[in-house]
């Protein structure tokens, strides 16, 4: 340790102590590291403002039958390419006041005589009231709870309530954005697992044993590293069977993307083993007559599990971006699946994106997902190692 | 070699002419305040420091880590890093420019201006404690020094080229019209040192602020080092600042000292006054602290003289012999060279019950892979090591297993040199120290209490079970090393340069522990260190090593007063003491090695 430094960390009124007196008890001091870390994590607002805006994507996909108010596949022929409506709070009575009633307006349909195609303008006559908990068709909640009641929708059920506008078949757009959260969400989850498996282990080896197997195993990380990613995805979404239920797709399609992002993880892990393995601490824990396994697990891991914790979170955004360009590509999950991906595979079409503009909306939501999952991610990473200075 | 360069400069004046006359005043500081923001209130780094440098001397601000003292000087050259910002004071530097009547205040210029930046390289130069890390490792030597000629003079490259041959060789690095196009990491320790004071020196500046520039270098490096910027002073005639927090340095090179401690200036005033008759209790207690290690430890006069009369006849409970370690590297395209260092060279040593062996060297010396492969840390490529157990076993270590091992280092126990890396952060202060006695299988309650007790042996107290390493200094963190080696009743401790990284009053506070608790446990110690005085205050027996090699042993006051290998001698007659009227660096002994195979390749640590 040099002077230098140790006069700039004399910025913490603690270090400056110059006898050996003992500070008075603080928090501080009997903080351990995740507590530690959470004092550090708050500090970032952008931070917690994501997290908080993670937690409530996580929560809409948990509970998708109850917050959407239509199932995904359920279709209108009436009302195909309907256009978003304005959610209303008041309406004028007979008496020429207004009084509260949240309802949409219905819709009036046209036909373009020029282009002999149908659009919709919106009836301020018609009001179809909404409100909060109306009965639906019996669903179950999570697959498992038989529920009848829907969160918002219109209060006469089978009127057009499109707060984001309709597809092609007539399908309601904001209930398919939250029914494909669960799958868009949830394929970064089940891909950063699998990654974790291969990378923690893969890249625990590497680092620990070094050598030949870390050689070995580094040169296989370049080497997938080194494939291009779209080609390979394309070759390997072609070899599975047609049949194959959308499930099963979807439990490859996830491998096939995690089968990629561990190399990353394990290189973080390995350099992680490499740089501690030279310690003092870890020196003085073999002194101490620990065994592999609990110099390991004990001594090492802790300072490290906050980092995989970190790359972890920024890894889940790649994971839904991969998902959602292969499906949008079509090589990924299909319809009936709903995910963000697949609903974008409507808007490829540049015509009916121009009339229905309203078809890119699951890529608001892609971005607004991921750019929180970043921001958490980068809060995350600084909180990560609250002793460095 | 010694070309007077500076009276070039000021006749011929390639670069410029300082207006100001030997004697006068360069740069006054007063009542300057630099403070911190931070989180947890405002950080009083400087407050009211006041001094004056004059051409030609040098003075020395002297205090512990966290004193202000390296602020002080990056509030000068206003860059101070972010949140500190100077709230009050005056900086006035005189002749700015050449003119001896013109004085700027450097407190109220903007510290991206252009007017500070026109002062800092030319008329205040500043060298950094750590040359590695204030060089550019991407550009060569010669081009970071050409950059301060480029900006402040208005020489053509030949000139400059010339100008910076002739200031590498005014510093003493050889063959400088060739070294001059090389790259720092191709340059030892002391080369980078020399390099950065040629590069400070360029423009021929009015005052030189030197933060710590010799603490990273070994002490023959440090002395030669010391001299040269004595007799650059004397030639160029500059204002030097020179920041230590070593008392020896200040005796051997200033004029007047400033003590600081927590960022106040508690005293000032010429050498002689400061070190003979301290007026302020803290410099009392720092200059104290650092005489205090001049002597051995009365304990160890105590003991010494106790068993004086009859022959040693304690027994040996260490024994090295012929113990050789190679490490080899494989170099070329395919491997196909390899090179060996010897790191340790047929080195035999041995201790006995209840004494303290010192093994002192330079950075490279192989002392603390010599103490690393005693414990079998660092696999010995030779030799043996034997061990006589509590019982009175003769144990092999160099053949011991991997359960043998664990055993053996519950007996002995390692300190290591620094207090930050080698406690866990992450585990309590009641975990680390019992970490030794879970492995031995011991109930979680009587661990607690174990661990308790040594706490307070080590002079903490055992409220402080429960926080974690980082509510503590770097001194109380090296106690709860110490607990930590003495939890499982330890026969011998290693301890590895354990006192370097601490400040020098409680460096001693920690060795009078150390003495204290060998006294109560019976306890052999072999203590690895670059830093004579400690030894000299702590041990028995002394080995000295250089390139790998012990060259020579001896009971620690006759090595240390009397040495024999002209090594030794070099070595201890570059140490600086602390006593201004016993500056001696001039007559130091220089030791040139005779040629081996092993020295180019003996850098670093």
């Amino acid at each position: 340790m040099t002077m230098d430094q140790t006069s700039s960390r004399g910025a913490e009124p603690e270090d400056r102590a110059p006898e050996e007196t003992v500070p008075a008890v603080d928090r501080v001091d009997v903080a351990g590291q995740w507590q530690l870390m959470w004092w550090r994590f708050k500090r970032h607002r952008l931070a917690m403002v994501s997290a908080i805006i993670v937690l409530l994507i996580y929560l809409v996909a948990l509970f998708a039958e109850f917050l959407a108010p239509e199932p995904p596949g359920e279709t209108h022929t009436r009302y195909t390419y309907a256009p978003p409506q304005a959610i209303g709070l008041f309406v004028e009575d007979e008496a020429g006041g207004s009084r509260f009633l949240p309802h949409v307006n219905g819709y009036t349909v046209e036909i373009d005589p020029v282009a002999v195609r149908r659009t919709f303008v919106s009836d301020p006559d018609a009001i179809i009231p909404i409100g909060f908990f109306v009965r639906s068709e019996p669903y179950l909640l999570m697959g498992f709870i038989p529920m009848q009641h829907k969160l918002i929708g219109p209060i006469e059920a089978g009127e057009p309530f499109y707060v984001l506008g309709a597809d092609r078949l007539g399908r309601d757009m904001l209930s398919r954005i939250i029914h494909g959260a669960r799958v868009s969400m949830s394929i970064g989850l089940v891909g950063v697992a699998v990654s974790l498996f291969l990378g923690v282990l893969l890249g625990g080896i590497s680092g620990y044993y070094g050598g030949r197997t870390d050689t070995i195993i580094q040169r296989v990380i370049e080497f997938l590293k080194a494939i291009p990613t779209i080609p390979l995805w394309m070759g390997l979404a072609a070899a599975i069977p047609l049949a194959w239920s959308p499930l099963t797709v979807y439990f490859v399609i996830t491998v096939l993307i995690s089968l990629i992002g561990w190399t990353s993880l394990a290189r973080e892990v390995r350099g992680r083993f490499l740089s501690m393995k030279t310690e003092d601490f870890v020196a003085a824990a073999r002194l101490d007559g620990a065994g592999e396994l609990r110099i390991i697990m004990r001594h090492m891991a802790p300072s490290f599990v906050s980092h995989i914790i970190a790359t972890l979170t920024l890894a889940i955004p790649a994971m839904i971006l991969a998902e959602t360009a292969l499906s949008f590509l079509g090589i990924g999950l299909r319809p009936p699946v709903v995910s963000w991906g697949v609903l974008l595979q409507e808007a490829q079409n540049v015509r009916a994106v121009a009339t229905a503009p309203w078809l890119l909306t699951p890529g608001l939501a892609v971005v607004v997902s991921v750019l929180a999952l970043n921001f958490l991610g980068d809060g995350l990473r600084d909180a990560a190692d609250p002793y460095s200075h | 070699m010694n070309k007077p360069l500076a009276n070039s400069v000021s006749g011929g004046d390639p670069v410029r002419s300082v207006g100001l006359a030997r004697g006068d005043v360069a740069l006054e500081v007063r009542h300057l305040k630099t403070h911190f923001a931070l989180r947890t209130g405002v950080l009083k780094a400087v407050d009211d420091v006041s001094f004056t440098l004059r051409r030609g001397d040098t003075l020395c601000v002297v205090g512990e880590s966290g004193s202000g003292k390296s602020v002080t000087a990056r509030s000068i050259l206003q860059i101070v890093a972010a949140p500190g910002k100077i709230v009050g004071g005056e900086i006035l530097l005189h002749g700015v420019g050449g003119d001896p009547d013109r004085v700027v205040d450097l407190a109220t210029l903007d510290p991206r201006g252009k007017e500070i930046r026109a002062i800092r390289g030319r008329e205040i130069a500043m060298i950094f404690q750590e040359p590695m890390s204030s060089l550019s490792p991407v550009h060569t030597i010669g081009r970071q020094i050409d950059e301060s000629l480029r900006i402040h003079t208005d020489l053509d490259k030949r000139a400059r080229r010339k100008r910076i041959i002739d200031l590498l060789k005014r510093v003493e690095i050889p063959d400088a019209e060739h070294t001059i196009d090389r790259y720092p990491f191709e340059y030892s320790g002391g080369m980078r040192q020399r390099a950065m004071i040629a590069m400070a020196l360029a423009c021929n500046p009015v005052v030189l602020i030197a933060d710590e520039p010799t603490t990273a270098l070994d002490v023959t490096t440090q002395a030669e080092i010391l001299d040269l910027i004595g007799e650059l002073q004397d030639e160029f005639g500059m204002a030097v600042m020179f920041i230590t927090h070593d008392m020896g340095v200040v005796a051997e090179i200033a004029d007047r000292v400033c003590v600081m401690n927590l960022g106040e200036m508690v005293e000032a005033g010429p050498v002689e006054d400061v070190f003979h008759a301290p007026q302020h209790p803290y410099s009392r207690m720092l200059i104290g602290s650092a005489v205090k290690l001049e002597q051995p430890a009365p304990a160890k006069v105590a003991a010494r003289a106790r068993r004086a009369d009859g022959p040693d006849d304690r027994a040996v409970i260490l024994k090295a012999e012929r113990l050789g370690k190679e490490f080899t590297s494989q170099k070329g395209f395919f491997r196909s060279k390899s090179r060996t260092i010897k790191a340790v060279d047929n080195a035999s040593l041995s201790l006995r019950e209840g004494e303290t062996l010192g093994i002192v060297g330079e950075s490279g010396s192989g002392k603390t892979t010599l103490g690393r492969c005693l414990l079998r840390m660092i696999e010995p490529s030779s030799g043996t090591i034997s061990y006589r157990a509590g019982d009175g076993a003769e144990i092999d270590i160099t053949a011991l297993d991997k359960r043998g091992l664990r055993r053996l280092y519950r007996d002995i126990r390692m300190i290591f040199q620094d207090p930050f890396g080698s406690l866990n952060p992450r585990m309590t202060v009641a975990d680390l120290i019992g970490e030794p006695l879970k492995m031995m299988g011991w109930k979680q309650r009587r661990i607690r209490d174990r661990a308790a007790d040594l706490l307070e042996r080590v002079g903490l107290s055992a409220d402080h079970l429960e926080r974690y390493p980082h509510a503590f200094s770097g001194g109380q963190r090296q106690r709860i090393c110490i607990a930590r080696a003495l939890a499982p009743e330890p026969r011998l401790i290693i301890a590895d340069e354990a006192t370097s990284a601490l400040d020098v009053s409680i460096r001693a506070q920690v060795l009078d522990l150390l003495l204290d608790l060998q006294s109560q446990m019976s306890l052999s110690f072999i203590f690895v260190s670059h830093d004579i005085s400690v030894v000299r205050y702590f041990c028995d027996r002394v080995a000295v090593m250089h390139r790998g090699r012990i060259v020579e042993t001896g009971a620690a006051t006759q090595v240390c007063d009397h040495p024999e290998h002209p090594y030794t001698k070099a070595l201890l007659s570059a140490v600086p003491r602390p006593d201004p009227r016993d500056r001696r660096i001039h007559q130091r002994h220089r030791y040139v090695a005779e040629d081996h195979p092993t020295a180019s390749t003996m850098e670093g640590p």
